[in-house]
């Protein structure tokens, strides 16, 4: 696969609460934070809340499963006049009944407890459909009224510190929406609309992705949560619903041609160009995004152009053609071009 | 004429203890056990493929179902080989999708039913000393069916052609506009056969485990195995019929464009997964029930001590199979369901964890009751207990909704359920296989290379699957057949795939032990761990000598000259006086002798049935359609042919001493009879079925109310709706009449048959008037969610109609060469049965039709 510079630590410490501080963000300069894609690195009040429940369930877990393996080695290794009061009727009913009973009672009122705080009130800080698509994701950032402000594809901007709403959907098959980091999973599902209110504690970068198997390339179906401070996100949303870039250099403009003249327009749409297509990504603002296909590459002029001309070596079998026939300066020039839409 | 079954003798107070009087006197006549032997001997050379008897079917069963969890286990390799690191190109995502797909159908449909079926059509007529089980074409024709089925299923891997849309097959990415190769047929016709031949096995077994016992041998003295095997086949009787009904659903989608799943047309995808884990749940612990048995069994022998807590045992068995089925909407907890049926569903899926609570105490107990030998089995066993535990307890914390949704489709999942099938199961059944063995074979198993296997298959497992627990909180979702480097899920996910090979590694020095000692057919090894119950008495092709009365649950250790007087002859039935096979039919509870059984030799009609059966659904499968008809038709031929045998009235002598003055009929109708019980449990496969298609109407409706048609229309009249419940009605009551007849009159058997006869066409019409009624009414099964289901129930009742056509010409057959009178009428009282049943659903089904839109106004 072609290559990638996102370097973040692979971290076993992220499985210990202890060593998260150091762990789990690998901070660049002037870049914000890039977390690794874990369940165990809350960022968000969602995430975090399942995150102590597991941690609950793991050490209580732990405790049953030794006491279990004690009272077997018990069974097979103490005296038999030691062991004998394991073999009354008392000893299964109290193990086998009573104990699960109370424990089960207590971790479920916990669970329901966990489950209730979730469940988000009051008006959400912003709302943003996402549509899960084969094998990538349509973003749309709705103004109050539902109607849509702003276009993306693979990047979802939002806002820190309030419940955003994610109305999740689909145009084809099952996919399922998640961000570890941020919260658990909701589906999209046909024919229905799933609402999600989650919420992220602090600007950072989290990755997510599809979690229900939708068919050949359901493992490179991801994407990126770019959380920002609510000013800074507003500001950039003003942005994004703009037009795209008018090419700065004759070499762009060359990009913008050939773009248009190879049929891209066909699938995708590049506001303010006769580029209007509505099958593939929106591309407006492409060269903003921190990947390409789907979480697969990291946007910049070698990937779009090494995915132009073999989407389909790439990520074999993704709807996108490999436009072979772009070769040389044209397929660089179209390359630099969609790196410039900002 | 009085029912016959009254005439059976009474026996409710067997001997107690060691006994001094026999019921047969010794010596034996001379003669009486070659006679014994040359009637259940097998059929010899290639002509032993016809053999239907137990042992023979059991065993190959049993090799078949390993020979599957050995080429799904090479998938699984696969997997893991390609997952070994990131971004490796070994397999593309093609061959991936079908891998995952493979392995995960076929460990759960072509291995773990198969070979708890099969070692139950093995053991359970040697734990109740009964010489067959009832129906043992039945158990052939199941065993044939899967056994062709199954190969040419996994044959599909070879031309790129298997299914890839996952164990599960969600749609709409199943249905043809996702999936318009045929692939997905394969999963869906392929499946669904084997399902049908699942049924037909658990069939078998219950009434099996209820009606050929021992004497004696009542409810509260059955091994606890054959308790699991009953409550392990009364859940696939209700929990198979779900699957069924999808499987069927998604392919009349597939193929004639019926929307049940699609969104846009009124359908819904999400009623698929409530169909899919109404069976997929209850399923999982179809296959840990049977397991759990074996284990009772097992812990008992090895530390020398009886079960402790039988009664609770048993009562956790039936609580678990009971609570499992009010929790599949647990594998549906991130599809957005109202929180208040999430939290129904988490606290059920919890409460199912206190039964498995209740067995590992009663197991840990008898332990620490008796003294443990730590012979291979037992090694098992206890890997069994730590693997189980941890995944009952990983259980637990995905039954969290909040915790679920952060762990749903990752590798902790993966984790989860492999730790409790693998723990749940496969360590049982290998620790059943160095078991019981003996039973099966000339030498017992190795008991080093055993110990080598439990090891090497142990660690290999929890390097596997513990490591995926991390995976999955990482957060690397399934079904991926790549993750990017920068993930971080290398390390781990290479000491996964070390830990594969591990367990690989393990089977293979099974694999060995068997080619090395496992010698079937021949004298047996007989009680080498000194256990108590009725399947370690000597025997051969014939079971035991004669039939044993049992007064205990361990009658070996109670009674420790059973073995050798079961084998002299001097208990019931040392012979074989109507010079076929018999064996003896109880009461189910108590165990009461109640007839002799003539039960059936070897046969080619199962097995051609069964190939006919396989070519028919192979040949829709790659559309091959007139031959797949030809061999659907000759598959009919083949099962009459079969059934032909069957129900042979009495035999010569009519009634007989099998022992004792206990004077037995060979033959009886009613509710004595077995075939009776079998029509019974087929009935309720049928309104499981019909109780699915009933839920699809009322699920779509709730989903899409607006595309349901009011008082106004369209609906056919309601005149339309009664006149066709009108004619089945009829129907019914002209079959009733026509049985009324043959029990009172049989001398008129010209009459009997015009009312068979009248029978058909009032069914056939009340069928078609429904049909017709629809179709003017201008309901058209492709155009919405709503008319595919109307259409569903309609052809649904259209399938049951030509059963019955079939049925009732059979039975008029059977009138004309002189089987049928009023003694020996089996046939037409099952064929009534059905009769009735089949009018009862469709008049519910219009009554749902036609009357629940009016209702609404």
């Amino acid at each position: 696969m072609a290559v990638r510079r996102m370097s973040r630590r692979s971290c076993f410490g992220a499985l210990f609460p202890l060593a998260l501080a150091g762990c789990g963000r690998a901070a660049e300069a002037e870049q914000p934070e890039m977390w690794i894609q874990s369940t165990l690195v809350p960022a968000g009040p969602h995430a975090g809340a399942v995150s102590t429940l597991t941690w609950v369930m793991v050490i209580g877990g732990a405790l049953i499963f030794v006491l279990v393996i004690v009272l077997a080695a018990a069974a097979i290794l103490m005296k038999p006049e030691r062991r004998r009061w394991m073999t009354s009727r008392g000893f299964i009913i109290g193990l086998g009944i009573v104990f699960p009973v109370a424990t089960l009672t207590v971790l479920l009122v916990y669970g329901l407890a966990v489950n209730r705080s979730l469940v988000a009130s009051g008006a959400p800080i912003a709302r943003i459909e996402v549509v899960g698509e084969r094998w990538w994701w349509r973003v749309h950032y709705l103004d109050e009224t539902g109607g849509i402000r702003a276009v993306s594809a693979n990047e979802i901007r939002m806002p820190t510190g309030r419940p955003v709403e994610f109305v999740l959907k689909t145009q084809d098959v099952i996919h399922s929406f998640w961000v570890p980091n941020l919260a658990g999973k909701l589906d999209m599902i046909p024919g229905r609309a799933n609402a999600y209110r989650f919420a992220a504690d602090r600007p950072g970068v989290y990755r997510g992705q599809c979690a229900e198997y939708c068919g050949a390339q359901h493992a490179l179906m991801a994407f990126y949560v770019v959380a920002m401070e609510p000013a800074e996100f507003e500001a950039w949303l003003s942005r994004e619903s703009g037009p795209a870039r008018e090419p700065t250099d004759p070499f762009l403009a060359r990009g913008k041609a050939v773009f248009n003249e190879s049929g891209c327009g066909a699938c995708h749409q590049v506001r303010g160009t006769p580029a209007a297509g509505r099958v593939g990504p929106d591309l407006t603002h492409v060269g903003g995004r921190r990947s390409i296909a789907a979480g697969t590459f990291p946007t910049n002029i070698g990937t779009l152009a090494g995915w132009i001309a073999s989407a389909q070596h790439l990520k074999p079998g993704n709807l996108m053609p490999s436009f072979g026939n772009l070769q040389g300066e044209d397929l660089r020039a179209v390359a630099a071009y969609l790196e410039s839409l900002k | 004429v009085k029912d016959r079954a009254r005439d059976v003798p009474d026996m409710r107070s067997p001997p107690e203890g060691d006994v001094t009087e026999y019921p047969n006197p010794i010596p034996r006549p001379p003669g009486e056990l070659e006679e014994l032997k040359r009637v259940w001997d097998s059929p010899k050379g290639i002509r032993v493929l016809s053999a239907v008897n137990n042992n023979y079917v059991g065993l190959w069963y049993v090799g078949t179902a390993l020979l599957f969890f050995v080429l799904a286990g090479i998938l699984a390799v696969m997997i893991r080989t390609q997952l070994a690191q990131p971004e490796l190109r070994l397999i593309g995502h093609e061959l991936y999708n079908q891998l995952f797909t493979m392995h995960g159908t076929m460990m759960m449909f072509l291995f773990a039913v198969p070979v708890v079926e099969a070692m139950g059509v093995f053991l359970l007529p040697n734990m109740s000393a009964a010489r067959d089980l009832p129906f043992p074409r039945l158990s052939a024709y199941a065993f044939w069916a899967y056994f062709v089925g199954g190969l040419a299923f996994f044959a599909s891997l070879f031309f790129g052609l298997a299914p890839d849309g996952g164990w599960f097959m969600y749609p709409p990415l199943t249905g043809t506009q996702y999936s318009p190769g045929i692939n997905a047929d394969f999963w869906l016709l392929g499946i669904g056969f084997i399902e049908i031949s699942a049924i037909a096995g658990a069939i078998e077994i219950i009434v099996g485990v209820l009606k050929t016992r021992a004497p004696g041998q009542s409810l509260d003295k059955l091994p606890i195995y054959s308790w699991a095997m009953l409550v392990f086949a009364l859940m696939i009787v209700l929990a198979f019929p779900a699957v069924i009904v999808a499987t069927l659903l998604l392919e009349l989608e597939r193929a004639f464009h019926w929307p049940f799943f699609i969104a846009e047309k009124g359908g819904d995808p999400i009623l698929w997964q409530h169909l899919f884990w109404f069976f997929g749940h209850p399923e999982v612990y179809v296959i840990f029930l049977p397991a759990a048995g074996m284990v009772s069994m097992i812990i008992p022998t090895m530390a020398r001590t009886p079960l402790i807590g039988y009664r609770l045992v048993v009562l956790a068995l039936i609580g678990t199979a009971f609570l499992s089925f009010g929790l599949w909407v647990h594998h549906m907890f991130t599809t957005g369901l109202p929180q208040l049926s999430l939290s129904f569903f988490s606290a059920a899926s919890m409460a199912v964890a206190v039964p498995s609570g209740i067995q590992i105490f009663a197991w840990i107990a008898t332990i620490a009751a008796g003294r443990l030998q730590m012979k291979t089995p037992t090694y098992f066993v206890l890997g069994f207990l730590f693997i189980f535990t941890l995944g009952g307890l990983t259980g637990v914390m995905v039954a969290m909704v909040p915790f679920d949704w952060q762990a749903h489709d990752t590798y902790f999942v993966v984790a989860h359920f492999h730790y409790v099938l693998i723990g749940g199961m496969v360590f049982p059944l290998f620790a059943a296989f160095y078991y019981w063995a003996p039973v099966a074979s000339k030498r017992p198993l190795s008991e080093t290379l055993g110990k080598w296997a439990f090891w090497l298959m142990f660690i290999g497992v929890n390097v596997t699957f513990f490591t995926m627990h991390i995976t999955g909180l990482m957060g690397m979702p399934r079904r991926t057949y790549t993750y990017i480097a920068e993930m971080g899920w290398g390390s781990l996910n290479m000491i996964s795939t070390v830990g594969s090979y591990m367990i690989a590694a393990g089977v293979l020095v099974f694999l060995v032990d068997l080619a090395k000692n496992f010698r079937p057919f021949q004298e047996e090894a007989g009680n080498v761990w000194d256990a108590g119950t009725l399947e370690w008495l000597p025997s051969g092709l014939y079971q035991t000598r004669s039939i044993p009365i049992v007064t205990s649950r361990e009658p070996l250790w109670d009674q420790p000259r059973l073995a050798e007087d079961v084998d002299a002859g001097r208990y019931y039935l040392p012979g074989a006086p109507t010079g076929g096979r018999e064996t003896i039919v109880t009461s189910p509870i108590d165990g009461n002798p109640q007839y002799v059984l003539q039960v059936p030799g070897p046969s080619w009609a199962t097995i051609l049935a069964a190939f006919f059966t396989a070519a028919f659904f192979i040949g829709l499968t790659i559309q091959l359609y007139i031959p797949a008809f030809l061999c659907g038709g000759l598959a009919v031929v083949s099962v009459i042919w079969w059934l032909w045998q069957t129900d042979p009235g009495p035999a010569d002598p009519e009634r007989f001493d099998i022992g004792g003055g206990l004077v037995l009929p060979t033959y009886v109708t009613g509710p004595a009879n077995h075939s009776w019980w079998a029509m019974i449990v087929l009935m309720m496969v049928a309104g499981a079925c019909f109780a699915c298609l009933l839920f699809c109407y009322f699920f779509l409706w709730t989903v899409r109310p607006d595309i349901w048609p009011s008082a106004e229309g369209p609906l056919p009249p309601l005149a339309l709706g009664l006149g066709s419940a009108v004619l089945m009605i009829l129907s019914s009551a002209a079959i009733w009449a026509g049985g009324r007849m043959l029990a009172r009159r049989d001398e008129r058997q010209g009459a009997i048959r015009l009312l068979l006869l009248a029978g058909i066409p009032l069914m056939v019409g009340g069928i078609t008037l429904e049909i017709q009624g629809q179709l003017a009414a201008g309901v058209v099964p492709s155009a919405s969610g709503y008319s595919a289901v109307v259409f569903a129930l309609a052809s649904w009742q259209g399938f049951f109609g030509a059963v019955l056509t079939l049925m009732a010409l059979y039975t008029v057959a059977r009138s004309m060469t002189g089987r049928l009178n009023a003694v020996r009428r089996s046939t037409y009282d099952n064929m009534q049965l059905f009769w009735h049943y089949t009018v009862a659903q469709g008049v519910i089904a219009l009554l749902v039709v036609h009357g629940f839109p009016r209702l609404l106004g």
